[in-house]
């Protein structure tokens, strides 16, 4: 005698309980507080800020916990909050050169106005394991200077005065919302950029290794990356001007790219940019050579069939939390299709054992 | 489960749900014609049905009786989650009886019960282009459905029949809406393609994922792409429901010992509960 399973919905709910004992862990150790994460665990606090697409680090720092330090479920989850959200409108272009620069450097100039400064980086350490850290992790203070005051010129600037780099397009139309309309093809570079900004920094990162190693190779130098916060204004129509709402830490990464010239353009050097919510050096490095790759069209390049060339294959499968909910949804049921499947090779299999059978015979 | 009222009525806000309500009125307006639309994120992830959800949230009104199924089956964990997530956010009467829903949720299954003139029957849908597996690139595949450009899809069709003798796609079968597009009908089991044809029920597809959905009115015409002398043919499992014993029902395989045991019971939960319930019995039944 056979009884259909039930009871999907009481295995649920444990599964849920489950989860939650396992996120605190052992209740001996004490448990993991909000402002530790987001102190603490900043970089892990940026990414999810910079893939989620919401700049708020207290949500962030939560939507870690609560994902048991997934970092793509923290993305997840702040996602799925985010769309819920009211759009009060938009803020001014952000303007970087004003940007309060905690790490600035340029790897085309030894030096240069604004100077180099190389901020909080792992760059020159020596990646060997701390234990000092296991222990205790008290750190001496560190030295202070008074910061630079005003504006810090874009080293592409410089280059722009010679004409030795292409002037970056100006475009005044309203970038369209990827939140808020489909992603149609072809995209244009607004559209490319947006989701550039909001995609995994693994398969960005992938993806632009790629074009060094001579898939769509661009030949890029970081003509400058800069981090540290800016300001974000917002017009205000009652008051008729724009006030300041508050600021968020960007990281901005321009690449001066070797351009031979084609049949439309002279040579001259070209751009590619990236522009990521936190400090996200790799993310933002990595979606300037995107960027710069995906340009081939516009600079009269060809098409070397190279995966970072391909927009659409570049921006459909960009995506983490696409990504990951279609390659995940393979585990639900699908004994449906599968009893389908099932069926047919055996009937297939019939088919060709008594062709076999027929032909030894004959 | 309370109606939860933190949330706007089904989750999503009211203009989204007009955004929503817009694709799908253009849906119904072109059978069978994938509509874009700008797909939501949802607190399930994609893959676990966030088009059929935004969807069903486009469309339900206080008034509705929603019933959700995965497999055929109401008590199949997602379709137990879909159907609480809108008992929570909409606290609608939910049901598992087919003919009591007028809101149909479902993931690869059409019920076998016929559907009637009320009700509306909301598919979950993974990749909604049919054409997709042929030509990956979606500005290609969009210009080959324009052009009604479908000869690629017969090549593929007949090169099955020419390697195999048969057409070897057993689900997602693909259909030709009213003479014009080619689609996709969800990873349906091709059992179910007949039913899709001259529905009395609205029949909505959403693809959160993919930013697509796509509609077929009451009573539209869809074909299952064959040839004249390998016509379409509607198979399942040859064997009786083992519980209600049912021979007209698209049946799951279930493994019963590690002997090669096997029992094949009705895949849609709620015709074979009827069934028996009306005194029909299988050979397995107690």
């Amino acid at each position: 005698m056979y009884v259909a399973v039930k009871g999907g919905e009481r295995a649920i709910e444990n599964a849920h309980a489950w989860l939650a004992e396992e996120r605190r862990g052992d209740t001996a150790v004490a448990e993991l507080g909000l402002a530790q994460i987001k102190e603490q665990l900043k970089l892990s606090v940026d990414r999810v800020m910079a893939e989620g697409s919401l700049y708020d680090p207290d949500l962030a720092a939560l939507a870690i916990k609560q994902s048991r330090g997934d970092l793509i479920e923290a993305i997840f989850l702040i996602r799925a909050y985010r769309t819920t959200m009211p759009r009060f409108g938009s803020s001014k272009p952000v303007d970087t050169g004003a940007m309060a620069c905690d790490r600035r450097i340029s790897a085309t100039f030894k030096d240069l106005p604004g100077g180099q400064v190389l901020g909080p980086t792992f760059d020159y350490t020596h990646r060997l394991l701390d234990f000092k850290l296991a222990a205790d992790g008290e750190v001496p203070e560190t030295a202070m200077r008074k910061a630079d005051a005003g504006h810090v010129p874009h080293v592409t600037k410089f280059l722009n005065q010679e004409g030795l780099i292409e002037e970056s397009p100006q475009d005044d139309t309203a970038p369209p919302d990827l939140t808020r309309e489909p992603l149609e093809m072809p995209a244009n570079r607004a559209s490319r950029l947006q989701a550039l900004a909001r995609a995994d920094e693994g398969f960005t990162l992938g993806l632009a290794y790629s074009t060094q190693r001579g898939y769509g190779r661009n030949h890029a130098f970081v003509g400058e990356l800069r981090i540290g916060a800016v300001p974000v204004e917002m017009d205000i129509p009652e008051l008729g001007f724009a006030v300041e709402i508050g600021e968020v830490t960007l990281t901005e990464c321009e690449t001066v790219n070797q351009f031979k010239g084609s049949k439309t353009e002279p040579p001259q050097f070209t751009r590619g940019y990236g522009l990521v919510f936190g400090q996200s050096e790799r993310k933002a490095i990595s979606m300037a050579l995107v960027d710069r790759a995906l340009r081939w069209k516009e600079l009269g390049e060809d098409f070397e069939n190279a995966p970072a060339q391909d927009a659409e294959f570049v921006l459909y499968h960009a995506d983490n939390i696409q990504a990951t909910g279609f390659l995940e949804h393979i585990k639900l049921p699908h004994y449906v299709d599968f009893q389908s499947e099932l069926e047919l090779v055996r009937k297939l299999r019939r088919e060709a054992v008594s062709a076999q059978v027929q032909e030894a015979a004959e | 489960m309370t109606h939860d009222t933190e949330y706007n009525f089904a989750y999503l806000d009211e203009q989204t749900k007009r955004m929503i309500r817009r694709a799908i009125l253009k849906g119904l307006a072109v059978p069978g014609y994938q509509v874009p639309f700008a797909s939501r994120e949802m607190p399930m992830p994609y893959g676990w049905g966030t088009g059929g959800v935004q969807v069903s949230a486009a469309v339900l009104m206080p008034q509705d009786t929603f019933k959700v199924i995965d497999q055929g089956a109401d008590d199949t964990t997602n379709a137990v989650s879909i159907r609480s997530f809108f008992q929570r956010t909409a606290g609608v009467r939910t049901t598992t009886a087919t003919s009591d829903a007028s809101v149909i949720q479902t993931r690869h299954r059409i019920p076998e019960e016929r559907l009637t003139e009320d009700q509306i029957l909301v598919y979950q849908v993974p990749i909604p282009e049919p054409l997709r597996f042929l030509e990956p690139r979606e500005s290609e595949t969009r210009k080959m459905h324009s052009l009604e450009e479908y000869g690629l899809m017969h090549v593929k069709l007949y090169e099955d029949i020419s390697r195999h003798g048969h057409i070897a796609t057993s689900y997602a079968y693909p259909v030709k809406v009213e003479e014009r597009y080619v689609m996709d009908p969800s990873p349906i089991p091709k059992f179910d393609n007949p039913k899709l044809g001259n529905m009395p029920a609205i029949q909505l597809f959403g693809a959160g994922r993919e930013q697509r959905i796509y509609a077929l009115p009451p009573y539209t015409s869809v074909i299952s792409l064959d040839f004249e002398d390998h016509p379409f043919e509607a198979s399942k499992a040859d064997h009786p429901c083992g519980l209600c014993g049912a021979i007209d029902s698209y049946l799951d395989e279930v493994i019963t010992d590690d002997q090669g045991g096997r029992l094949f019971v009705c895949s849609d939960t709620d015709y074979c509960e009827n069934r028996r319930n009306a005194g029909h019995k299988g050979k397995d039944a107690a």
